[in-house]
């Protein structure tokens, strides 16, 4: 019983992350009907902000409370990565608005690549994995049998606090319905007065910086490195598609089913076939149901 | 009007003349085992290129995914020329095994015509995607031909001359697919699916057709790959991979087997002059892998139709009356395409 | 529309760089030896600590006025190739020496890299020497299954290795319920993996877990979590550098309080700055330790130490004993002809080297002993040795 308690831990741990960056490409998606493949790897830099970020932080400054340290890093690796997605916007996607489809998914591997390759030429960077300073204590606490960390619990309840500042900014602001208005329909929307440009432009922002959340907490239970955008966000996307893209709450819900997909596949067969069980998955759902679980049963159009 | 004997085998007599310099240059060391090595990569790519843009171009498309039947060319013609056929023979057979990679890359094809029938867009390069990291998947949990560690074992049996014939093979074939009755009707599935269905066009067929087809070429690439890299794992082909094809594609133009054979020659070549180029500034070579992605950028924003855009070199297209004009033919002004 | 003729001619001009780029073969009086290491990728480090110890054996040449081959000096020239830690690249790295006309290649140095490599290597007929390359089938051939003729190495094999490591487990440890957490997609680990379950099993000792990941995995809570409820005493973590801290974090992390221990891919001091307290008081099979060094060996890490400020780790010492070697088969060869090297290895019966008495018993194998370290206040220190 405490194997699979402690193991729906671990699945929570790693599935808060997948639902996190799952956010960005369903927004995204929604909002634009494209998918940003460059998401992921914008998550990797998000982690890097944060390493950078807090090294200087604890270097110059002795004894800070760790909270402290935790939410400056945390607000700042959240802003840097929010720039960074908004230039992207501007300067690649932008100007594909117009573009059919596959110029607007290719750019968004370039970009991807792009950032990839960048970090790992980048001196300061480089491709060693490199493990964030310590942002809080990790402590183990044992509780009937199962094992918890400090890192477990900050992971788990600081994404679950933001999936649902995230769904209230979304029901609740202005800046939500505008976006969840221009996802309904994208042509009569500006004539309503809504400034489309600055809300997509909203729209990257949020979607990184929650990445950028994700990917802090991440980098303190991990070590981080240019390569890993590849893998988590790839599981992310498959989070974002298994939920049902354009949906927020199937977002998060498929982050969770792909984090019980990557701990309890080893459970019970090698942990080489995860890649199969989670592709498969996403291969299943797209021929039966390609909306996803929470997803409305759209029309294909022809 | 007759058109005379040299104006019909002019193009055919020039590569059966380029063809023992294939194979003589290399031997007598005139090209330098480097520049050979490029010279196949070149190929190889440009078949892939050409598979490729079989469907993503002509057919209007959206498949990222095709190093999965690249893989499974690759694996299935090493394992036969390791496992099956006898070391003395390997030279000998190898266009068997190639053959024989290719064939199961094509029926391989047939798991992505089918679910193309259903989708299109963005959901069908999410399915191809996933087809490619299945199969990448399924390689790494085969133990038997090494998993997740690759296989080896080949012989060296890509020559420059292979390449060089199967280059040939495959451009020929492409060519008359495309202007063929049949492959017309690739063509209007691109511009209206629907459209095409109505006046006849038997959509479901020339689908999977292109599919097999396409996938068949990335299976023959695949094999001349792992006989010239002389190892093969599953790493190899993953979406990296898929990218590096659909950059050569978009590169050189779509619905264009001149801008296939262009694209994959400049990207290639671009590629392996980099380093040298990189050197001489003492610049270190991680920038190399930076400007292949940047290039893909800039080019889809100004110049997303490549570098022949939808024109077709004269070579390539079928005989047209004597008289026309030399150079290129735009192939998206009506009436421009075949007799 | 303008024609795109001036494309095709950019390639052709593009093509004409590389011809002239490529055309720039050696001047005969340098001799060009290959590096194929791993500069980026995962571990970069043990590419860093190769080529550091490379440059400073060609340095030491070159400022002794050159190497001395049948009459002739000639300047060494080191031709160094990222294989990215892939083993794809190191194949077309290899690829790419053997055609750039190198007298011999050194490296790759992980076993993932280095087999494919030597696969190209001996096709194309050019000599090979793996500094730190453990896993048998790096000199043997795929095919056949007999030595390969042009793959040599400096470091002892893991049937070797992995039986010291599984004496060192029963004897030292005591493990009574001992586990295993191997990358499966690399041959070095999965092979000396299977080496120590084997030998536990001979003598007795039932392996309680034998979980698996794949390299790039950041999370190994799910195994260690079977391996926890396994009851499991001891965990044998054979991994890199860069992945062992976070296997033994997670494992602490989940109350695992056995004994942790290692084998030569640990041997970077990255892994302690890595690590930190969770690494303290573990043990690893190894090369060569710094603090038990010979006279020989203590002018190495001298001579490293005032070049790159930090002491060689067992990379650099084999990558030293590497060139030594082949320095010596071409001066015994007296020519630059990549058979007659091959040959002048081959026939090395013994060798002195920083990292002890290499024995070759007519394979590319050497006989060496084996050290285990434990890692204590931060650093690596000797703890015994094991001969073969």
């Amino acid at each position: 019983m405490q194997f699979y308690v402690q193991q729906a831990l671990n699945a929570l741990q790693v599935g808060s992350v997948y639902a996190l960056i799952a956010l960005g490409y369903t927004m995204v998606y929604g909002i634009l009907t494209m998918i940003n493949f460059a998401h992921g790897d914008i998550f990797m830099v998000s982690t890097y902000f944060a390493f950078f970020f807090s090294t200087a932080l604890l270097a110059t400054a002795e004894g800070l409370h760790p909270v402290i340290v935790f939410v400056a890093t945390l607000l700042t690796a959240m802003l840097g990565t929010a720039l960074l997605a908004v230039v992207i916007e501007r300067l690649a996607y932008k100007p594909l608005r117009n573009a059919p489809r596959i110029s607007a998914v290719i750019t968004a591997l370039g970009v991807g690549l792009f950032l990839e390759n960048f970090m790992v030429a980048f001196k300061p960077v480089g491709p060693a994995p490199r493990f964030l300073p310590a942002l809080i204590p990790a402590v183990n606490f044992n509780v009937a049998g199962v094992f918890v960390s400090t890192i477990q619990i900050v992971i788990i309840v600081v994404s679950a606090l933001v999936m649902v500042l995230l769904d209230a900014i979304v029901r609740r602001t202005m800046v939500g319905m505008a976006m969840r208005a221009i996802s309904w329909d994208k042509f009569t929307v500006p004539l309503m007065g809504v400034p489309v440009d600055r809300i997509i432009s909203a729209t990257f922002a949020l979607g990184a910086s929650i990445a950028a959340v994700g990917g802090t907490l991440y980098g303190m239970a991990y070590t981080i490195d240019p390569y890993m955008g590849i893998r988590i966000g790839w599981w992310a996307f498959i989070s974002a598609v298994v939920g049902g893209i354009g949906n927020i709450r199937g977002a998060m819900l498929g982050g969770f089913i792909l984090g019980f997909v990557e701990i309890f596949t080893p459970v019970f067969l090698p942990s080489t076939y995860r890649d199969f069980v989670a592709f498969s998955l996403l291969l299943v759902l797209l021929i039966f149901r390609p909306t996803g679980i929470l997803g409305r049963p759209a029309a294909q159009k022809a | 009007m007759r058109t005379s004997f040299w104006r019909r085998w002019r193009l055919p007599l020039l590569l059966l003349g380029a063809f023992p310099l294939t194979v003589l240059l290399p031997r007598m060391g005139v090209i330098n085992p480097y520049i050979d090595l490029v010279l196949k990569y070149v190929g190889i790519n440009i078949i892939l290129t050409i598979s490729l843009n079989l469907v993503n171009g002509y057919m209007g498309e959206f498949s990222v995914g095709h190093a999965g039947f690249m893989a499974i060319g690759a694996y299935v013609a090493s394992l036969l020329t390791v496992w099956v056929i006898p070391n003395a023979a390997g030279a000998w057979l190898f266009p068997v095994s190639l053959l024989a990679g290719g064939a199961v890359a094509g029926v391989a094809g047939l798991g992505i015509a089918f679910p193309s029938f259903r989708t299109r867009g963005d959901y069908l390069a999410i399915v191809t995607l996933a087809f490619n990291m299945i199969i990448k998947s399924v390689l790494e949990n085969l133990d038997v031909i090494g998993g997740p560690r690759g296989f080896m074992g080949m012989d060296k049996l890509t020559t420059l001359w292979w390449v060089y014939v199967w280059v040939i093979i495959a451009v020929f074939l492409a060519r008359n697919y495309v202007f063929s009755a049949f492959g017309r009707g690739v063509l209007s599935i691109r511009e209206d699916e629907t459209a095409s269905g109505l006046v006849g066009v038997n959509t479901r067929q020339v689908k999977v057709m292109t599919f097999v087809f396409s996938a068949f070429l990335a299976g023959i690439a695949g094999g001349l790959f792992a006989h010239e890299l002389q190892f093969i794992n599953p790493r190899s082909f993953t979406i990296l991979k898929s990218t590096d094809m659909l950059v050569m594609v978009y590169l050189g133009g779509i619905g264009s087997l001149g801008g296939s054979i262009l694209g994959a020659t400049v990207f290639t070549v671009v590629l392996e002059g980099l380093r040298t180029v990189l050197q001489g500034l003492g610049i270190s070579q991680e920038w190399r892998l930076v400007v292949a992605p940047l290039l893909l950028i800039l080019l889809m924003i100004y110049r997303p139709q490549g570098i022949m855009g939808l024109r077709e070199f004269r070579f390539l297209t079928p005989r047209r009356e004597p008289g026309e004009s030399p150079g290129t033919r735009d192939l998206s002004r009506p009436g421009e395409v075949g007799p | 529309m303008h024609h795109p003729r001036f494309l095709p001619l950019l390639s052709v001009l593009a093509l004409g760089s590389v011809v002239l780029g490529a055309c720039g073969t050696s001047a005969p009086s340098t001799i060009r030896i290959g590096l194929n290491v791993e500069l980026t990728g995962g571990i970069p480090v043990v590419g860093e600590s190769s080529r550091n110890a490379a440059e400073l054996a060609v340095k030491e040449v070159n400022d002794a006025g050159g190497l001395e081959v049948g009459g002739q000096t000639y300047m060494l020239e080191l031709v160094v190739e990222d294989d990215e830690d892939k083993a794809e690249s190191a194949a077309a790295a290899a690829q790419k020496l053997a055609t750039a006309g190198v007298v011999a290649m050194i490296g790759p140095n992980a076993s993932r890299n280095a087999i494919p490599a030597a696969e190209v290597a001996e096709s194309a007929g050019m000599p090979m020497i793996s500094p730190w390359s453990t896993n048998p089938k790096t000199t043997v051939d795929a095919q056949t299954g007999e030595p390969k003729k042009y793959v040599f190495r400096a470091a002892f094999i893991d049937d070797f290795q992995g039986v010291v490591a599984a004496k060192f487990a029963m004897d030292e440890l005591h493990t009574q319920a001992p586990a295993v957490l191997y990358d499966v997609a690399s041959e070095y680990n999965k092979g000396i993996a299977e080496v120590y379950r084997r030998t536990l099993e001979e003598n007795g000792v039932t392996v309680v877990a034998f979980e698996t990941y794949t390299t790039g995995d950041k999370d190994f809570t799910a195994q260690l979590t079977k391996i926890i409820a396994a009851g499991a005493d001891s965990l044998f973590l054979p991994n890199y550098y860069s992945e062992v801290p976070l296997q033994v974090q997670q494992a602490h992390r989940l109350g695992f309080t056995g004994a942790v221990m290692g084998s030569d891919s640990w041997g970077n001091l990255e892994l302690i700055s890595l690590c930190g307290a969770d690494c303290e008081g573990l043990y690893f099979t190894t090369h060569y330790a710094a603090d038990i060094a010979t006279p020989k060996a203590q002018a190495f890490i001298q001579a490293y130490q005032a070049a790159y400020g930090k002491v060689p780790d067992d990379v650099a010492a084999l990558t030293y004993d590497s060139f030594g070697m082949l320095l010596q088969a071409i001066q015994a060869a007296g020519s630059l002809d990549r058979e007659a090297i091959r040959e002048a290895l081959a026939s090395i019966t013994a060798y002195e080297g920083v990292t002890g008495t290499m024995e070759f018993r007519g394979t590319g194998d050497p006989i060496k002993s084996a050290v285990i370290i434990q890692i204590r206040e931060g650093a690596f220190h000797y703890f015994a040795t094991a001969n073969p």
